[in-house]
């Protein structure tokens, strides 16, 4: 039921240019997280490189300030009162195409991570992430590419496993390109991109291009395994 | 000073409620019911005299049996002796009154000249006196409860109700008047059948709650064993492990190993499928790869106070050899943990056609392999020696300054293969 294919209100957003090179002054963040002291927490790890405009406790909250203040990112948590993260997402993501969405939760169950990207988030990353890690990945966000921690990618890796064995000639959407299942395993195994990029001779550049066309398929693909295996390991 | 407003302003409001008249059997001084002394109350007249009136009434063809037994009825026993004690023999004269006003109402019918056959008559007045009985005896919730259940409450209820005690006045009297009137067998079981269908229209309000509140009975249980199922795990675990770490500020390892292994805990308990036979030690040979290889790092992380971060894709059973991979990760880990404290390490291992990849990873210090120390040679016995025996492979790559990589590497039993 909820399960639609966010297509129409998640146009693909391939990493621009031009965003990249015009980006002056810091990133601006919008935090949205029900603990005030993770908030706390995570505005003094985030360094200069990033401006916190606002922040939020609720969906609701989250809705008002960010339209508002229009960041460049928003750092959401998932499980919020009012919703969750999903339901900003819901709200937003059509409306506001020039605000991203980094997903920041304690819970690394499949459901909740495939649902906040599934929703259109950029990236994943668990609050065990280190100030300067989440600095990069906001950054990287920012710049339109798309973060994923070790466990995103091995379950986009798991996801999409049982999809290689179906030997039908099958829309891109619905397979990794080897290179890209190459890219997921560094990353699973707890590469930076700039690791695996010095792993498969390739330039950060191209495996964030990798990264963000995993991202759009995870988004977009409406093959029955994602859900099924979403369904599978879904928390009892 | 407050204490006497309060009493002095309580006064009038009970004396504003009080002249409402309502005619009660009285629950004192009475000779039957307190009919006659609750009457003789409320018109303000001696009870002799009521007494008299019924007695008189009572030889005009069992007119005064039948008003009497009308007045018990339905007048409410008085709520100032409701709870005078009720013994044997009261339930006794209730039978017996009522048995005279049946057989008062019937006399009455019969010198009208609208006598009723004995056959139909005598059932009808034995049920008549069962069902009253229960209604008198009932108290005003117990009837308030009844009227609630059988949905005789509202007046779509009390029609089909009412219904349903014609059916089964009916069925009953066919029955009883016998072959007379209907033929042979089948005419019994057609009326029993409408006895039944009787029976289930005023009961089947009953039934339906009955059973709507087994339902949600047992709803109530099974949330309130969830949630005492969380606070008891809540209160066992979580609590216990808060209190260790106040006693362990001095000690951040101790603090890291507590805090790492309660966090893992509580994400087993909470995002974790159900799985058959638990994660428990016993069952490590038997479980799946993912169980095992998480399990192996829970103890790495607890003996060594370090944060492992372990990402599976896809699984598949344990057998021999891979108790073997998994020693060497264990084995791999340890390492780690050892020259690579408070760096992030990270187990990952993949299942593919064929053969299983594992690759552990830290971001410690790093150490030259053409120049591997001599502290270090567990690690190529251990590991790399381990994983030939069995027929794997193992490859240390470290970079000084940049950590270490451990990648196991084991082809899966074609005859364990599914």
């Amino acid at each position: 039921m909820t399960d639609q294919p966010p297509t129409p209100t998640t146009p693909p957003r391939p990493p621009t240019q031009g965003t990249r090179a015009t980006r002056v002054g810091p990133v601006r963040v919008v935090l949205v997280d029900d603990h005030r002291m993770f908030r706390t927490g995570v505005r003094a790890e985030l360094g200069a490189a990033v401006e916190v405009v606002g922040e939020a406790e609720d969906a609701e909250q989250a809705v008002a300030v960010i339209t508002a203040t229009r960041p460049d990112v928003v750092l959401l948590d998932v499980h919020l009162p009012g919703g969750g993260g999903r339901a900003v997402l819901a709200a937003l993501v059509g409306t506001l195409p020039d605000v991203l969405f980094l997903a920041l939760s304690v819970s690394d169950a499949p459901e909740d991570v495939i649902a906040v990207i599934r929703g259109g988030a950029r990236g994943y990353v668990t609050k065990s992430i280190t100030g300067p890690e989440l600095t990069t990945a906001v950054r990287r966000v920012a710049d339109g590419d798309a973060v994923f921690s070790p466990r995103l990618a091995g379950f986009v890796l798991d996801a999409f496993a049982a999809t290689t064995e179906v030997a039908t000639v099958d829309e891109d959407l619905d397979r990794l390109s080897q290179r890209e299942r190459e890219v997921l395993r560094l990353i699973a195994r707890g590469y930076t991109y700039k690791e695996v990029g010095k792993a498969l001779f390739i330039s950060v550049k191209t495996v964030e291009t990798h990264v963000s066309a995993v991202l759009r398929k995870l988004q977009l693909s409406n093959r029955h395994e994602l859900t099924r295996w979403a369904n599978a390991r879904r928390l009892v | 000073m407050t204490t006497t407003g309060t009493t002095s302003s309580g006064l009038p409001v009970e004396a504003v409620e009080a002249p409402v008249r309502r005619l009660y059997r009285s629950s004192e001084g009475r000779v039957l019911a307190g009919v006659a002394h609750g009457l003789a109350e409320h018109l303000g007249v001696e009870a002799v005299a009521v007494r008299i009136a019924f007695v008189v009434l009572a030889a005009a063809g069992g007119a005064g049996i039948a008003a009497y037994g009308l007045f018990w009825v339905l007048a409410p026993q008085s709520p100032f002796g409701a709870d005078a004690p009720r013994d044997r023999g009261r339930d006794l004269t209730v039978l017996l009154a009522l048995g005279s006003l049946a057989v008062g109402l019937l006399l009455l019918l019969y010198a009208l000249g609208l006598g009723l056959n004995p056959g139909l008559a005598v059932p009808l007045v034995a049920v008549g006196i069962g069902v009253t009985i229960l209604w008198r005896q009932a108290d005003d919730d117990s009837r308030a409860r009844w009227r609630q259940a059988t949905g005789t409450s509202r007046l779509s209820g009390a029609a089909r109700a009412a219904g349903g005690i014609a059916l089964v006045v009916i069925g009953a009297g066919a029955i009883l008047l016998g072959p007379a009137d209907l033929d042979g067998t089948a005419g019994g079981v057609v009326a029993a059948v409408v006895v039944a269908a009787g029976l289930a229209l005023v009961s089947g309000p009953w039934w339906v709650r009955m059973a709507r509140d087994l339902t949600a009975e047992r709803n109530a249980r099974i949330r309130e064993q969830e949630r005492a199922e969380v606070a008891a795990h809540v209160h066992d675990s979580v609590l216990h492990t808060l209190t260790l770490i106040q006693r362990h500020v001095d000690d951040p390892r101790e603090v890291t190993r507590l805090a790492r292994s309660q966090e893992r805990e509580l994400r087993g308990w909470l995002y974790r499928p159900v799985r058959g036979g638990g994660a428990s030690s016993s069952a490590t040979n038997s479980s799946s790869l993912s169980l095992t290889l998480e399990q192996v790092a829970a103890e790495v992380e607890d003996a060594h106070g370090v944060a492992i971060e372990v990402v599976v894709v896809g699984d598949c059973p344990v057998d021999e050899r891979l108790v073997a991979m998994r020693d060497a990760a264990r084995e791999a880990l340890v390492n780690a943990a050892k020259y690579a404290p408070g760096s992030a390490i990270s187990l990952y291992a993949e299942v593919e056609p064929g053969q299983v990849t594992a690759f552990v990873r830290d971001r410690g210090p790093g150490f030259d392999p053409d120049a591997m120390p001599a502290d270090r040679l567990g690690l190529r016995q251990s590991v790399v020696g381990r994983m030939a025996r069995h027929g794997g492979s193992a490859v240390v790559r470290s970079v000084v300054g940049e950590g270490t990589e451990v990648q196991l590497e084991m082809p899966l039993d074609p005859r364990s293969q599914p």
